[in-house]
């Protein structure tokens, strides 16, 4: 039996007056990757959300339930979001690398605005993190020019390079392919596959394709609610529930 | 590593920001209300008479402010008379007429005109203005003319910019010339914030203070001739403020500076109603 | 019938010819003004200037090499003193505005920025007149930067605003994602960011300050000699043209003339610049 790294219990979100997520319950394995898969505006991407706390960075936006994380509450009220999201990072969408930064300092921004010093400690940090986003040998001779130069690839790997750098247990990913051309995207999913040999991942994504060639655990969302979660083989080749089966087959969405 | 532990970093920084953004309207309302205390004098001494009565003779403190409001309205009537025909003109050039690499040349030098210092135009108007009409309200108003024209251009400028283009094709394809399709089509919807950037002309030109009181006379009369010294709210503020001989004679001013604010306030405010209809709130100007 | 259309044709032609040329006529006469008035500067200035201009003290009328050191040191220190008061504010009130001001505080703050942008500016000299020299009871540069600040504030803060709103959102959701505690992301990713256009803002605004006159009048007032006392009368190249230009002596005049044309030889400088370099903003 694997080691369940994040628990969620009855986790309800809103924005404004708008509920979004309708008592989501899950469990994520450590050292796995969870795909959450569905149609747009499910809550999927407001789910993984919740899942660092970055919901409530959107004003309006609130959640409630339980979220626990190594048997931590997240939503405890002595909790502070910063660290949480410090130990659960986040890649996003569209790559959005600090344009005012070069390569160099897009890597380090988060341990360097996090305080920590020395140009020693700072440098085997960046090579370290560059290496495990499989970006090192292709920036390593220009890691003093903008990041804004990088390709939208590039771009994406440099943002989980930078993710990377602070260290984090979970990984969540927002559709981080989406912007991409198919060949960066087959070189982010080789990525992941490195990655969850160290770390947690959870990936949204919209294409079910890839959900099925990098994930462990499959959760099928729909109108807020998870209508089912398993095996990623399972879901995709017996899925249980009717919906699950008209989405994957492409009926709808 | 543990989650828990209060960051107070972030409420300071908030609370700081929200301050310092809160310290305008407080300056807001304390502009306004020193301006109020400090006129009580005078307020309660001559009442809404103050404005309708032009007596003013300092020495045996009789005040009354029509001269200055008489000659603020007329000098800048006068140059929105001259200057909305000549920067409406030119807006439609830029926006509608043109074609030439010359345009943006042409833009960027009207937009140039309102960084120029209003003790400079004083200036230029002493050696260029008043030598053909004397220190009158005539030379207030040409000078105020040329130093609202920018506003007005660009202003306008904008507006017919947000003219939707299909207007203009649907027109030019029924045949109409040029002419037309502005007439009919462009001009219509863009008129009220047309008439906006008219009367946003007309708010810098009741503010502007250096090159009217360079220019204008600054004799207390009101003269039914524009070739006649005149004076203005603003004039007689940069002149007599730092003057005044009695605690009477410094309410009053202040009560000037309070109607002059006044004016400025409820005109740009009408101005910018009918230019934010058309081109969206937050434009710098 | 055919006849009448050509006719007809032939008037709209006409027309629309002399629509053309009265709008042409119209752009021409707009920038008439700023050519002769830019000739004259240049021309009348150019006559005058010299080194003693900006070395030397006013002189008394009759004397030969006055000049406008004192007034240059004191425009300096005054604007000087009205960016430290008014870029806080401006900046912080800005970035309030940009991220929390949706709600009715924010409306309320927004809108006194929008009307103190068009309150005459000689109003703020009278605001600082009753507020710091009734109270200090004497003229000093810092009441004269405390009015070229609140001119600037508005400025400064409505730039700041839209230059934060278009920092993505998402480059501020990504630094908060790395565990970056917010009020380190708004300075380090957000103003960062917008750094490039909010400095082009405060320029602006420095030039504007720089090149006002009646606002100074009974603030900063005027100094004929080396002050570098911040609570003292100060001289100011603006008020010293003022007076030069009305006096009537020739001589004051020409130098009215040359302290202009140093006055908007160093606007434009800054405007031009500027508008060509906030052209090229990128946020990437």
């Amino acid at each position: 039996m694997d080691k369940e790294k994040i628990v969620v219990l009855g986790l309800k979100a809103w924005f404004d007056e708008k509920q979004a997520l309708h008592g989501i319950n899950i469990r994520i394995k450590e050292k796995k990757a969870t795909a959450v898969i569905g149609p747009s505006g499910c809550g999927k991407s407001t789910f993984i959300r919740c899942l660092n706390r970055m919901h409530e960075a959107i004003p309006g936006a609130r959640a409630a339930g339980r979220i626990l994380v190594d048997g931590q509450d997240i939503f405890g009220p002595e909790v502070d979001p910063v660290l949480v999201r410090r130990q659960i990072g986040m890649v996003f969408q569209k790559p959005t690398p600090f344009p005012t930064m070069s390569i160099y300092e897009n890597v380090i921004a988060g341990l360097k605005l996090n305080g920590l010093k020395g140009k020693e400690l700072l440098d085997e940090a960046a090579e370290q993190s560059l290496r495990r986003a499989a970006l090192w040998h292709e920036v390593k001779d220009d890691l003093k020019k903008p990041g804004i130069g990088l390709s939208g690839g590039q771009q994406q790997r440099l943002c989980i390079a930078r993710a990377l750098a602070v260290k984090p247990e979970v990984l969540l990913l927002d559709e981080p392919c989406s912007a991409l051309d198919p060949i960066s995207t087959g070189k982010i999913e080789e990525l992941i596959h490195e990655l969850k040999n160290s770390i947690t991942i959870v990936i949204v994504t919209h294409n079910m394709q890839q959900a099925a060639r990098v994930a462990d655990e499959t959760g099928f969302f729909l109108l807020g609610e998870l209508i089912e979660f398993g095996g990623t083989k399972g879901i995709f080749t017996t899925p249980r529930d009717k919906r699950t089966e008209d989405y994957i087959t492409g009926r709808f969405g | 590593m543990s989650i828990i532990k209060r960051n107070k970093g972030d409420v300071w920084f908030k609370t700081t920001a929200l301050l310092l953004a809160a310290s305008i309207p407080f300056i807001f309302l304390l502009l306004f209300l020193l301006l109020i205390w400090q006129s009580r004098l005078s307020l309660r001494t001559f009442g809404i008479g103050f404005i309708f009565n032009s007596g003013w003779d300092p020495v045996r403190d009789q005040y009354g402010a029509l001269p200055f409001i008489y000659g603020t309205f007329v000098s800048s009537i006068l140059a929105l008379i001259i200057a909305v025909p000549l920067g409406l003109g030119c807006a439609i050039y830029l926006a509608e007429v043109s074609q030439s690499r010359f345009k943006e040349w042409l833009a960027t030098m009207v937009d140039l005109l309102a960084a120029i210092p209003s003790v400079v135009y004083g200036l230029w108007g002493l050696a260029v203005i008043t030598p053909i009409f004397g220190l009158s309200m005539m030379s207030a108003g040409v000078l105020l003319a040329i130093m609202i024209l920018p506003t007005i251009t660009s202003v306008s400028r904008e507006v017919l910019q947000a003219v939707p283009l299909s207007l203009r094709e649907s027109a030019r394809a029924l045949g109409a010339t040029k002419w037309e399709t502005i007439k009919l089509s462009v001009l219509p919807p863009a008129a009220s914030g047309i008439i906006g950037s008219t009367i946003l002309g007309l708010g810098r030109a009741v503010g502007e203070t250096m090159a009217v009181t360079m220019v204008i006379g600054n004799r207390p009369e009101i003269s039914g001739s524009l070739m006649a010294p005149a004076y203005s709210l603003s004039a007689v503020l940069a002149n007599e403020f730092a003057e005044a001989s009695s605690n009477m004679n410094f309410s009053v001013m202040v009560e000037i500076a309070l109607i002059l604010l006044a004016f400025t306030v409820l005109i740009n405010g009408v101005a910018k109603l009918l230019v934010w209809k058309i081109i969206g709130h937050n434009r710098i100007h | 019938m055919e006849n009448n259309w050509s006719q007809s044709y032939s008037l709209r032609k006409a027309k629309d010819k002399i629509f053309l040329a009265a709008v042409s006529l119209a752009a021409l006469f707009a920038v008439l003004p700023l050519i002769a008035l830019l000739l004259f500067v240049v021309f009348k200035g150019a006559g005058s200037l010299n080194w003693q201009f900006f070395v030397n003290l006013p002189r008394p009328v009759g004397e030969a090499g006055g000049g406008m050191a004192n007034a240059i040191v004191g425009t300096m220190a005054i604007v000087g003193l009205a960016s430290m008061f008014s870029l806080p504010i401006g900046i912080f009130g800005g970035l309030w505005l940009a991220e929390w001001g949706k709600g009715k505080r924010g409306f309320f703050i927004r809108y006194a920025v929008d009307v103190m942008s068009g309150f005459p500016t000689i109003i703020f000299g009278i605001f600082s007149y009753m507020l710091l020299v009734l109270t200090l009871k004497r003229f000093s540069a810092l009441a004269g930067g405390f009015a070229l600040g609140l001119i600037m504030i508005p400025y400064i803060t409505k730039t700041t605003e839209e230059m934060i709103k278009m920092v993505p959102r998402t480059l501020k959701e990504s630094a908060l994602a790395l565990g970056v505690p917010e009020w380190k992301v708004m300075l380090s990713v957000v103003l960062r960011t917008a750094w490039n256009g909010i400095f082009t803002g405060v320029m602006l605004a420095v030039a504007r300050a720089a090149g006002e006159t009646a606002p100074l009048l009974f603030t900063a007032f005027n100094n004929n000699y080396w002050n570098f006392r911040l609570d003292q009368p100060t001289a100011s190249m603006t008020v010293q043209i003022y007076n030069y230009a009305i006096s009537p002596f020739s001589e004051w005049n020409n130098l009215a003339w040359a302290g202009s044309m140093v006055l908007v030889g160093l606007i434009l400088f800054v405007t031009v610049t500027v508008r060509k370099y906030s052209k090229r903003i990128n946020y990437g």
